[in-house]
């Protein structure tokens, strides 16, 4: 109850955000940044008082919604989902900090669509009944195709348009496959469900749950993203604005990974652990290939985001080499990410709105004249390198020690993006921070400094005391 | 009175037709392309007049005074086009008007 | 839990903090005095820990911080803490790192008095000193994995310190890439090692590696494998740390740093940290005498080339650069050749002369207005001479003329070659002609610098201050007699003491040779150099100028390595970024929206918008439903 209470009051401070914005100019954001606050306040007091501990998925609602499709209205929380939403309060309200002065018109709107994508993802986290949870797929999808259409750089439109249609087609897949589960529910029990724990019951024949899990698999792989299916993310992720570019890369991709392990993996074990080899070896070309991709771009964004896509490379490797010790390490470098993605973004973004400009050609001896700024940026990259004391390493050493244990060669090879992951994180730093002063820029603000402290301080925290993610034993 | 075969008739409508649509194909001013359109639209109600002597029935007499009513309502929208389109583009070339182009 | 220990990297630490969070607010002296005393107290402290464990039974001392995380396996899990962990081993690397560390910070912070990011500079020494330590002080590999690439986030950050400077750029990134491989290689031995051994604890792993060779007795073809490359692999993270062959290329460009980082990381601590990790893990490389054949046989073939090439440089600091790599290489044929303590010994003599070498050619380069070409110097035996006499020190030690430091070190590792049952005659001779290959450097490097006549026109500026004098006094005395300190490691290496002696019989003259060598090194320098060592020849141009002849200068650029490297994996790496620059599979997906495109474009073609066009279709089409239908 608390949790639907919580998405309306999203979409409610939302709405009212944007018809505040017409009366009181500069209100829609000090109105987002409280609802944020205080609602991820009363989420955070709900879970720590919460009687159970929620190592197991635990049915917090349940209403009939279609009944003649027996569609339910039912939301769920485990451990696994509390981590990420707990990561999208976060990445929100940096969202909102990021967007304070950088989004100059039609504000309202924007924080409404802010706020709805937020709902959509929170949804896609709880939703337990999957037609339910396809809603909020959708629902998360088209706010923030809006934000990069229309608040995005010069390219805006294309890459609001393709990120669309690769999460469209791809969901469609999802969609079938949804059906197709459903009616072999039917099938077998002769009731038509979409409850996912009564599918968790379903005993499918490989023959077919290799489809299904297909299906699905598609969908979060594009999500992720993997290679092949990845060229959303360059462009989007390059054309968003700074909290589009925060929002997309901190959470939206592990909306993929959150599919791929609850939908793809626990629900076909079977199927995915056939299935393994050709997801690792994707899995490891998207590490190896983004590192290589992003060592060979100009455009700030661009180069982030095309190391998320190694980063994510990790992720999926982790996932489907089956053991604890792997999965833990997904789930950190998830959160890893989610920090350190979008802490590139927020650099990013106070770059460009000092020089106007996203090409790493344009900057360069940034160090001079904004030296906290290159220190965070510093750090930031050396979290994309994995350097040990922040999160990121313990999320990749953890991946890699647990799929070493299981496919040792597609391991090496993985380890591999480690030498890559070096040779852009010194690109991106060097090129923008070093080198000969090109201009002066201002150094960080209180606002910025808030923004880069905070997300500095928890990858330490997490890099240097793991146990307080790793404590969850996410119900494996 | 000797009647005129059908066929006669026909071939002096088809001839009446063909020659109307070349012109309405052929003519790039559009009062030419809506005289042409008159001399189809006429080339139609001589076969449905032929056709009603053959049949021996009314219809046929009928549908021409509908085609004319037609007619006369056409080219009054057709003019009244013609001249706006003479107003906008002072010019009657149908070709000005492709701004439907895809 | 000692708390002495669990504190020790904590003072370099909180200097860095204030350093960095108040660095433009504090002034010379209190930004010098927080970042020295910091180091004063951590060599105090590793003073007092070395009593300590010099009066404990049992010669170990731990003291465990926190408990990072949990690694579990098919068998169960095991825990990784950050714990201190120190031996006899670790202590010869903290006072060696706290103890130089101090006094070169002593001189950095008068060297660097005038520098604009003076408190930078010395906020990244401390944070230097902190991730070494934690390098040296980890009782689990994953926690010398986190120092290994913290001192090479500090080296990389030094070596750009200068940053507005391209090429310094560039040897920082080069630096730091080329050692991430060799990190890499290393990630994935701890990798390899976890998973055969379910432990990575160093104590832990050792015993375990001991016992599964002692059980299995050969017989287990699996577990000697894993041991064979795990072994290879950690040798993989050394090599590149160590700037040994075939990751040695950086150390050279590494020069571009300030002075002070030269003495501190790429020559006494950082470059010695691949040598301390063998060290550490000699239990692994005992089980593996292929792997440390190849030490043996990396660090000859090092010593070696860094010889050839230190003979053709023109620039001072190269010249010391190449000459650690060739020490270094020593180092790692003891480690080859099973002579442990012998080559941690060299470690720390090593530290001691070539600090010493790095801070005087700082002052040298300093007083001649950042001067480092060596064919622009000449003569500076009058003008400075006590940085020149130092210097002499530090050379004589550097050749290892009997009674210095580096006498009683090189000797000791010379003299168990031949023997060894991993090194041998062949790597015996190596050295030997190394010995002679140095001898004959130093005194290249001597003559041209120091002796003939001054080919500088403007006056030496000097820092006359006391404290540096006494740092550089202080360097000396130890490289002098560094050497006549007691180092009994006897009980971290007691496994190796169980190894079988081998039958090889020693010759006679194998110690005289050793001693001599130096010796004719330097009689044939003085002979063959005579023109560098009296500026001109009677008659002749009086201006001296290297030999620029294709094979010197092949000699100069490190022997083409960095060509080559260039060519096998830099050009292609960054040919394969070029052409796929707009991302093949992003534009096999667009093909679709070609696909599309294409058709709308016939499409369009149709919808020209001319009336009498559709007109004209629409009459066609008619005719032609008409007439097919009449058919």
């Amino acid at each position: 109850m608390t949790l639907t209470c919580i998405m309306l009051a999203l979409l409610f401070a939302g709405g009212s955000a944007w018809r505040a914005e017409n009366h009181w100019q500069g209100s829609a954001k000090w109105l987002a940044l409280i609802a944020l606050a205080l609602l991820a306040t009363v989420f955070a007091v709900f879970v720590m008082s919460a009687s159970n501990d929620f190592a197991q998925l635990q049915v917090l609602s349940r209403v009939s919604w279609i009944e003649s499709f027996n569609i339910e209205y039912s939301i769920a929380l485990d451990q696994l989902s509390i981590v990420l939403i707990t990561l999208t309060w976060l990445l929100a309200i940096i969202c909102v900090l990021v967007s304070w002065y950088e989004i100059q018109s039609n504000v309202g709107f924007y924080y409404f669509n802010l706020l709805l994508t937020i709902a959509g993802i929170i949804g896609v986290f709880v939703a337990v009944d999957m037609f339910l949870f396809f809603f909020f797929w959708e629902v998360m999808l088209l706010p923030m195709t809006a934000i990069i259409a229309i608040w995005g750089h010069e390219n805006r439109q294309f890459a609001a348009l393709k990120f669309f249609i690769f999460t469209q087609v791809s969901s469609l897949l999802m969609l079938v496959a949804i059906i197709g589960t459903g009616y072999f529910h039917l099938m077998q029990t002769g009731q038509l469900s979409f409850y996912y724990p009564d599918w968790l019951l379903l005993d499918i024949p490989l023959s077919i749950s290799q489809y299904l899990m297909f299906g699905f698999f598609i969908a979060f792989a594009v999500k992720l993203p993997s290679v092949p299916v990845h060229s959303w993310l360059p462009d989007a992720h390059t054309q968003a604005p700074t909290a589009g570019s925060v929002l997309l890369a901190g959470v939206l991709l592990k909306t993929g990974a959150y599919g791929l392990i609850r939908f793809v993996i626990f629900l076909f074990p079977q199927a995915s652990l056939q299935f393994a080899p050709i997801a690792a070896t994707l899995a490891v070309v998207s590490i190896v290939y983004g590192a290589k991709m992003a060592f060979a771009q100009q455009d700030f964004k661009r180069l982030v985001a095309y190391s998320s896509i190694s980063h994510m490379g990790f992720v999926m490797l982790a996932l489907f080499a089956f053991n604890s010790t792997a999965y833990q390490g997904a789930i950190v470098t998830l959160v890893a990410h989610g920090l350190s993605s979008a802490a590139l973004f927020s650099l990013a973004g106070m770059i460009y709105q000092r020089i106007h400009s996203r090409n790493l050609t344009d900057m360069g001896g940034f160090w001079q004249s904004a030296p906290r700024m290159g220190g965070f940026a510093l750090a930031f990259a050396g979290a994309a390198f994995g350097l040990p004391g922040l999160a990121n390493f313990i999320g990749e050493f953890f991946s890699l020690v647990g799929a070493f244990q299981v496919m040792p060669a597609f391991t090496i090879i993985a380890a591999l993006g480690l030498i890559g992951s070096a040779i852009y994180g010194m690109v991106l730093f060097q090129t923008s921070f070093q080198g000969a002063a090109k201009q002066d820029i201002i150094d960080l603000q209180l606002r910025e400094l808030l923004i880069c402290g905070s997300l500095l301080l928890m990858l330490l925290a997490i890099g240097l005391y793991p146990t307080l993610l790793l404590k969850f034993s996410f119900g494996v | 009175m000797t009647s005129i075969p059908l066929f006669h008739v026909l071939i002096l409508s088809s001839l009446l037709f063909v020659i109307g649509f070349i012109g309405v194909v052929a003519r790039k001013n559009t009062l030419f392309m809506l005289m042409s359109l008159e001399v189809m639209l006429n080339a139609v109600g001589v076969a449905f007049i032929g056709a009603g002597s053959v049949w021996q029935q009314a219809d046929g007499q009928v549908m021409f005074i509908l085609i004319l009513t037609l007619a006369a309502a056409e080219v009054a929208v057709g003019l009244a086009l013609l001249i706006r389109m003479q107003k906008k583009y002072r010019s009657l070339d149908i070709d000005a008007l492709n701004q439907m182009k895809g | 839990m000692n708390v002495l220990l669990a504190s020790l990297p904590f003072y370099p630490f909180v200097s860095f903090l204030l350093l960095i969070f108040f660095g433009k607010r504090l002034s010379w002296r209190l930004a010098a005095t927080i970042s020295v005393s910091s180091m004063a107290i951590s060599a105090l402290v590793s003073a007092i820990l070395l009593f300590e464990l010099s009066v404990t039974k049992n010669q170990v001392m731990t003291a465990n911080l926190w408990h990072w995380f949990e690694l579990s396996y098919a068998m169960g899990s095991s825990d990784v803490n950050v714990r201190f962990y120190l031996d006899g081993l670790s202590a010869v690397m903290i006072s060696v790192v706290t103890g130089v560390g101090f006094l070169i910070h002593l001189f950095a912070a008068i060297y660097m008095k005038s520098d604009v990011n003076f408190s930078r500079f010395m906020a990244y020494m401390n944070l230097f000193i902190v991730a070494m330590l934690i390098l040296v002080l980890a009782d689990n590999l994953v926690l010398l994995y986190l120092g290994w690439e913290g001192v090479g986030l500090c080296s990389f950050l030094l070596i750009g310190f200068w940053y507005q400077e391209q090429s310094n750029v560039l040897a920082a990134r080069k630096a730091f890439i080329v050692t991430r491989i060799g990190d890499t290689s290393m990630a994935i031995g701890l990798l390899l090692l976890f998973n055969s051994f379910g432990q990575l604890n160093i104590e832990a792993v050792t015993l375990l590696a001991e016992q599964a060779n002692s059980l299995s007795a050969g017989t287990n073809a699996e577990s000697a494998d894993n041991i064979y490359w795990i072994a290879l692999l950690l040798l993989g993270g050394a090599v590149g740390k160590s700037a040994q062959l075939p990751l040695q290329t950086w150390l050279p460009d590494a020069m571009a740093g300030p002075t002070p980082v030269s003495a501190l990381i790429h020559a006494a601590t950082m470059v010695t940290a691949g040598v301390y990790l063998i060290a550490r893990m000699h239990g692994i490389f005992l089980l593996a005498p292929e792997v440390m054949n190849y030490v043996a046989w990396l660090g000859a073939l090092t010593l070696l080339l860094a010889g050839i090439a230190a003979l053709a440089q023109t620039d001072i600091k190269r010249v010391l650069a190449y000459s650690t790599m060739s020490q270094i290489g020593y180092m790692m044929l003891a480690l080859g050749a099973g002579a442990w303590t012998a080559g941690v010994f060299h470690l720390m003599t090593h530290a001691f002369f070539k600090a010493l070498l790095f801070l005087t050619a700082g002052a040298v380069i300093y007083a001649l207005h950042h001067q480092q070409n060596l064919f622009k110097m000449g003569g500076l035996l009058k003008k400075l001479p006590f940085e020149s006499s130092l210097f002499i020190i530090g050379l004589i030690c550097l050749m290892a003329l009997p009674g210095t430091s580096g006498f009683f070190s090189k000797e000791a590792i010379i003299a168990q070659l031949w023997s060894s049952d991993t090194a041998g005659p062949m790597l015996w001779w190596c050295a030997i002609l190394g010995a002679l290959l140095t001898s004959i450097y130093s005194c290249r490097l001597f003559f041209l610098g120091f002796l003939g006549k001054a080919r500088f026109n403007e006056n030496v500026q000097l820092k006359k201050s006391s404290l540096l004098r006494t740092s550089l006094i202080i360097l000396a005395l130890l490289s002098l007699f560094g050497g006549l300190i007691p180092l009994d490691l006897t009980l971290v290496f007691s496994s190796v003491m169980n190894l079988p002696l081998a039958q090889l019989t020693e010759p006679t003259w194998l110690h005289t040779v050793a001693i001599i060598t130096p010796f004719i090194g330097m009689v044939f320098s003085w002979f063959y150099f005579k023109s560098y060592r009296i500026s001109h020849l009677a008659g002749k141009e009086h201006i001296l100028q290297p030999n620029n002849g294709r094979f010197v200068v092949f000699c100069r650029q490190g022997l083409g390595f960095d060509g080559l490297y260039k060519k096998l994996f830099i050009m292609p790496y960054q040919w394969l970024a070029q052409i796929n620059k707009n991302d093949i599979f992003d534009q096999i997906i667009m093909l679709n929206a070609w696909y599309v495109g294409l058709w709308h474009d016939a499409l369009v073609l149709v919808q020209n918008g001319s009336l009498r066009w559709y007109l004209a279709a629409f009459g066609l089409a008619i005719m032609l439903l008409l007439g097919v239908s009449l058919l």
